[in-house]
């Protein structure tokens, strides 16, 4: 039993990364007042530019490592860039943001493909080689702890705990964060205090665009190794996270870290004899019954930010 | 003369309306200065331009003599101007700190927030100015009263030197009102030049000095508050003479039509907002509701029409027990109700006037036939309801809701519920936010009924309404019954203790 | 503005956009758009193929324009259809009945067991407030995976693991006759189902007091908790009536394009039926004229990638940018109001 926990931890960990950048950036989108369920998109165009980025630049510079953080960073830049779609349509047009966003998905996974059948005929883009999983030194051979937290981790899961906790502090012990809270909660109650809400919500919007692909490429990196165009829903899950955590930074990581286990621990179920018995699919669709289940139990305490989705009119009082 | 802010010729216009034609408003140093208009005059229009929350089509404004362009809020406040608003713009969430900051906070090591040194700040403010706020209270945990003192602080913090008051004591108690107009004294004491927005005279000779009408977006005239009388300035407010008082004959009350019998009833967050309440009402009178909103007068009326239900205690209609009959029943069983926001409960606004008039009775002959509409029935309806009650819009019963002006909202509204002949007619502020004269009409239409028969229950947050309609007025507060009395024997004075949870006998001798 | 004229424009500007992509790429915009129309339209054959391509899509815009008249999001339009046509199939490799029963038999399981996956979300949604776009995606991926097990469980086919077994011919849509109208196309009797579809719905939402109901709960939903209208129970009913029509259209497409059901697959037409109703502008007919569009750029782009070198996702793109401008479309208005303003102001000067 317990060397099974141990074997899967590494793989959760990894499953559980991307998923909870993706749903820290649907915080700070969500807590400036703009719903975006066009993460998903946002992700695949990360996986995409990283992919196409890293593959270029592979062939040029093979084996060398810093090849693979330009391509991070380029998917991190180009998924801010095609957030701004969302941005503009949500924030300038009042669009309605549920159907903008299902937009950036269409978009994203065709535009995608598309172009990258352009490339290679397939539409499929590998990478030579992502990070290699490593052992911490020293803090692995701690017992227990170290053979759980400390062994095969990515260069990138550190990062991605290190954006947690700064996300955090930022929301809550700055006055940048203030004032996005605030966007929101209130709004009208923003712009009365001098604060100009449409420049802050772009912040979020854009802060997610950024989270989103920077998972999508981790997940190229880590343990996908090549674009397919999708991620597998991914996406949707983080924002579904993002509910079941309640808004808040320690919220959004336990959440991400059940879904990280449950979906695991389903992939795995039959290669391990304990959990073979139970038969896959009940194991499969477990995650998403327990976030049906969530949803209902949260929905009378709910911590959404209460202008969240709502067009902000600036004239209206 | 030393003005402190002119605001001289300013216009403003909005897609198909004029808010500011030429409006010009001089403030002294060290006056209270009232801006007396209609609803829908331009007064928050113009104020919000002095804020810098919207910018003037043309227009001057001077602060101290200079010329100045108050692009946004900020600089409204580097000027030392600042907006107590109408609708506090206070994030609920955060500490009263925190919002008082906000936009303005303190910094440690400058990217971060130091509350604990600006929490001391509102202390001191707080206790030289006697408004009594807690730094580290949640906005949603304190009282409303309490929530328009920290958007007092929000101004005295960035050192406003200009104070502006917008309807300030839509949500106070008379004894609340009375403390506020204690600290705008306190606040003229120090130096500060207030103007205060309202279209209520009584406030306006109590504390202003000045006052300049606005109406239908233009200046009228600036006279001292002392040497006008109250005619006068409504006068100038309204464009013709207007009576206080409405005519009515003596109510002859029939049988009991509604009984309320010890009715307690919990509000969303849990919590009694009604205990224990007792009300009979008969046919042929009108009863009004007095009390400060938010003292259960919304869950009574829910709780009768069916909108929400009562933990115990009756409600019956002509003999019928009510309880456990769904919302449709009651409407089905002679209930019409006026509620209390038109757009929000009243009516379904991107639905046509048509459409709406039907908004009950859709689902019975002749407005529908097996489960299909009846077009021609549901068309003659809405013509006869229009024509009765004088609803204009501007295509007729095609028109979509949406596009009609608040006070024809209303009177389509009033039409459809008198149409259906109910019993008892629940009118919850039947004439906010409207015009005189859609205020006139509302008001004859309501005794209209009492006379032909019906019982009618008002709830209404303007004492002036409540004596001039009710045969006898019931005060609530904190979700009691303070006590029931005869407009006829009772004042202004008394009603204000009431609200306040005096009973009748015990009320204080000055 | 007119909103026909504003999906008009949103389908213009997605065109302009996707001639521009394929120019970008490389490639010939004239001759793509040249192919990709006839392949949509060239003979009578490509044009019933393009008829049936477009018969789930009539269905999921029907679904989701409906869900949308009444105030819902209907994210789930895929799941609720691969599992209303995964019961439909069930049936038909189950059942041995007469044809004509057979059919009727599948369609009416189809569309109840459709309705019965898009209740959960709405009942949730009327009991508990839960937003309906979360709630229908976790039920897309649930059945996603209770039909990637069941099918290899009880319906695996002969010859691949992930394939059902195939559809005998009763049990399909298929007809001789109509696919001979159409020389040789694998149109079939979903096409009749979806254009009544769209008659009913236009029926009830216009002119019964069901119809009336749900568009008032969709506009306000405090106003008609006021006139007593049941509001729980009509979010319901929507969802059930939405979920319903998106398992039709799971009829349509695995009894009826397709003889058998794959795994592994959340159809994609679940999502354009979001595309469809926007464009439509949430009306019957509006759905049943961008369904055909649709339609024709879905069963067009294969022929044109073959004579081109353009990637079939050009359809994809094109239809998604569509939908970004339908989305946006207050800028065109805009625009359109800024073009009004110049003209007035420049009639003035030369006056």
């Amino acid at each position: 039993m317990w060397t099974t926990i141990e074997q899967i931890f590494p793989y959760a960990i990894a499953y559980t990364i991307p998923l909870l950048i993706t749903a820290l950036g649907a915080l700070f989108s969500e807590r400036s007042g703009v719903v975006n369920i066009g993460l998903d998109g946002l992700m695949i165009v990360g996986s995409f530019i990283g992919a196409f980025v890293i593959f270029k630049m592979q062939a040029q510079w093979p084996g060398q490592s810093w090849v693979l953080w330009v391509g991070l960073l380029a998917a991190a830049a180009a998924s801010a860039l095609f957030s701004l779609l969302h941005a503009f349509a949500s924030i300038n047009l009042s669009a309605n943001q549920i159907i903008s966003g299902t937009a950036i998905n269409m978009i994203a996974g065709a535009l995608t493909i598309f172009l990258a059948r352009n490339i290679t005929g397939s539409g499929k883009i590998s990478i030579t080689s992502g990070f290699k999983s490593f052992d911490v030194p020293v803090l692995s051979k701690i017992p227990v702890i170290g053979d759980l937290f400390f062994t095969k981790t990515y260069a990138t899961t550190w990062l991605v705990l290190l954006v947690l906790v700064l996300s955090a502090l930022i929301l809550y012990r700055t006055p940048f964060g203030l004032r996005l809270r605030s966007c929101g909660e209130h709004p009208h109650a923003a712009e009365a205090a001098g604060i100009k809400v449409q420049s802050m919500r772009y912040v979020g919007v854009m802060i997610s665009g950024a989270f989103s692909g920077l998972g999508g490429a981790v997940i190229l990196l880590t343990y996908s190794g090549e674009f397919t165009g999708n991620v597998a829903g991914l996406g949707f899950l983080a924002l579904a996270s993002l509910i079941f955590g309640q808004w808040k930074p320690l919220g959004i990581l336990l959440a991400t870290l059940f879904f990280g286990f449950a979906t695991t621990v389903a992939n795995v179920s039959q290669v391990i004899p304990s959990l073979a018995v139970i038969p896959p699919v009940i194991l499969k669709i477990f995650p998403y019954i327990v976030t049906l289940i969530a949803l209902v139990i949260f929905s009378k305490s709910s911590n959404a930010p209460k202008a969240v989705g709502e067009p902000f009119d600036s004239g209206k009082r | 003369m030393d003005y402190v802010v002119e605001m001289v010729g300013i216009r403003k216009e909005f897609p198909g309306i004029v808010a500011n034609d030429d409006i010009t408003i001089q403030l002294k140093k060290g006056e209270i200065h009232a801006l007396l208009g209609e609803n829908g005059a331009g007064k928050s229009t113009l104020m919000s331009i002095l804020f810098g929350m919207y910018q003037p089509d043309r227009g001057v404004i001077k602060v101290n003599g200079k010329d100045v362009r108050i692009s946004n809020p900020n600089v409204a406040n580097k000027l030392g101007i600042g907006m107590v608003h109408q609708h506090f713009k206070l994030v609920e969430p955060f500490t009263v700190t925190e919002n008082i900051i906000l936009g303005s906070e303190t910094r440690k090591y400058y990217f971060g927030l130091d509350v604990r040194s600006a929490a001391k700040r509102v202390e001191e403010l707080s206790k030289r100015y006697g408004l009594n706020v807690d730094p580290y209270a949640k906005i949603e945990d304190i009282s409303v009263g309490m929530q328009q003192r920290v958007e007092i602080l929000k101004m005295l913090y960035r050192d406003a030197e200009v104070l502006i008051f917008d309807e300030p004591t839509a949500v106070l108690t008379p004894q609340e009102i009375q403390d506020l107009q204690g600290i705008m004294k306190n606040l003229v004491n120090e130096g500060k030049s207030i103007i205060l927005i309202t279209h209520k005279l009584k406030e306006i000779k109590a504390v202003a000095d000045r006052c300049t009408v606005i109406r239908r977006g233009k200046t009228i005239g600036t006279v001292e508050v002392a040497d006008t009388s109250r005619e006068a300035m409504a006068e100038m407010m309204v464009g013709r003479s207007v009576s206080f008082k409405v005519d009515k004959q003596d109510s002859r009350p029939g049988k009991t039509v509604l009984e309320i019998q010890s009715l307690t009833v919990k509000n969303s967050k849990k919590v009694e907002a009604l205990k224990g309440f007792s009300l009979d009402l008969h046919a042929g009178e009108i009863v009004g509701i007095a009390g400060v909103d938010g003292n259960g007068q919304t869950e009574l009326v829910e709780a009768i029409t069916g909108l929400r239900q009562a933990e115990s205690g009756t409600v019956s209609l002509n003999g019928k027990a009510l309880n456990g009959l769904s919302v449709r029943q009651r409407n089905e069983s002679g209930i019409g109700h006026i509620p209390e926001d038109r757009q929000k409960r009243g009516l379904v606004l991107d639905y046509t006037i048509e459409e709406n008039l039907i908004l009950e009775v859709y689902n019975r002959p002749p407005y529908s036939k097996n489960g299909l509409l009846q077009p021609a029935a549901i068309r003659k309806h809405a013509e006869h309801i229009i024509q009765s009650f004088d609803v204009r819009s501007g295509t007729g019963g095609r028109s979509i809701v949406r596009s009609m002006s608040g006070g024809n909202q209303q009177k389509a509204i009033i039409g459809r519920e008198v149409e259906r002949d109910p019993d008892l007619l629940i009118a919850v502020q039947p004439t906010r936010g409207l015009d005189v004269g859609s205020i006139e009409y509302i008001h004859r239409r309501l005794i209209e009924q009492r006379d032909k028969g019906k019982a009618v229950l008002l709830v209404s947050l303007e004492l002036d309404e409540v004596l001039n309609l009710s045969d006898r007025i019931a005060v609530i507060n904190n979700g009691e019954l303070v006590g029931i009395v005869k407009t006829s024997e009772t004042n202004e004075r008394e009603l204000g203790l009431m609200m306040a949870g005096y009973q009748k006998e015990e009320a204080p001798h000055e | 503005m007119n909103n026909s004229v504003k999906s008009l424009l949103a389908v213009l500007f997605g065109l302009i956009a996707g001639a521009l992509l394929m120019a970008l790429t490389g490639h010939n915009p004239v001759e793509g758009y040249k192919y990709l129309i006839q392949g949509g339209l060239k003979n009578p054959e490509r044009i019933g193929n393009t008829l049936a391509t477009a018969t789930p899509l009539i269905l999921t815009g029907l679904s989701v324009a409906f869900a949308f008249r009444t105030g819902l999001f209907n994210i789930g339009a895929a799941g609720q259809m691969l599992f209303g046509g995964f019961c439909a199939t069930a049936v038909g490799l189950s059942l041995d009945l007469p044809r004509a029963l057979l059919l009727l038999v599948m369609v009416l399981v189809g569309f109840i067991g459709g309705a019965l996956w898009a209740v959960v979300p709405g009942f949730l949604k009327a009991k508990y407030n839960v937003h309906e776009v979360v709630s229908t995606i976790m039920m897309n991926w649930t059945a996603y995976w209770t039909v990637y097990y069941v099918i290899p469980g009880y319906f695996k086919g002969a010859s691949l693991e992930t394939e059902s077994r195939q559809l005998p011919p009763e049990a399909m849509l298929h007809q001789q006759w109509l696919s001979d109208m159409f020389q040789g196309s694998y149109v079939n009797l979903g096409l009749f189902i979806a254009v009544i579809a769209v008659l009913v719905v236009a029926f009830l939402i216009n002119k019964t007091t069901l119809g009336y109901e749900l568009k008032a709960v969709g506009f306000n939903r405090h106003a008609s908790e006021y006139a007593g209208i049941a509001v729980k129970r009509s979010i319901v009913l929507s969802m059930f009536i939405s979920g319903g029509l998106a398992g039709l259209a799971g009829v349509a497409q695995y009894t009826g394009n397709a003889s058998s059901m794959q795994i592994g697959i959340l159809p994609s037409q679940g999502f354009d039926g979001i595309a469809v109703a926007l464009l439509g502008i949430n009306a019957p007919i509006g759905v049943l004229v961008s369904a055909l569009f649709f339609g024709i750029l879905y069963s067009g782009r294969g022929f044109m990638s073959a004579m081109t070198e353009i990637p079939p996702e050009i359809a994809d793109s094109i239809i998604a940018i569509i939908i970004y401008f339908a989305a946006t479309s207050i800028l065109i208005e805009r625009l359109y109001r800024k073009l009004k303003l110049r003209r007035a102001a420049n009639k003035k000067q030369g006056e």
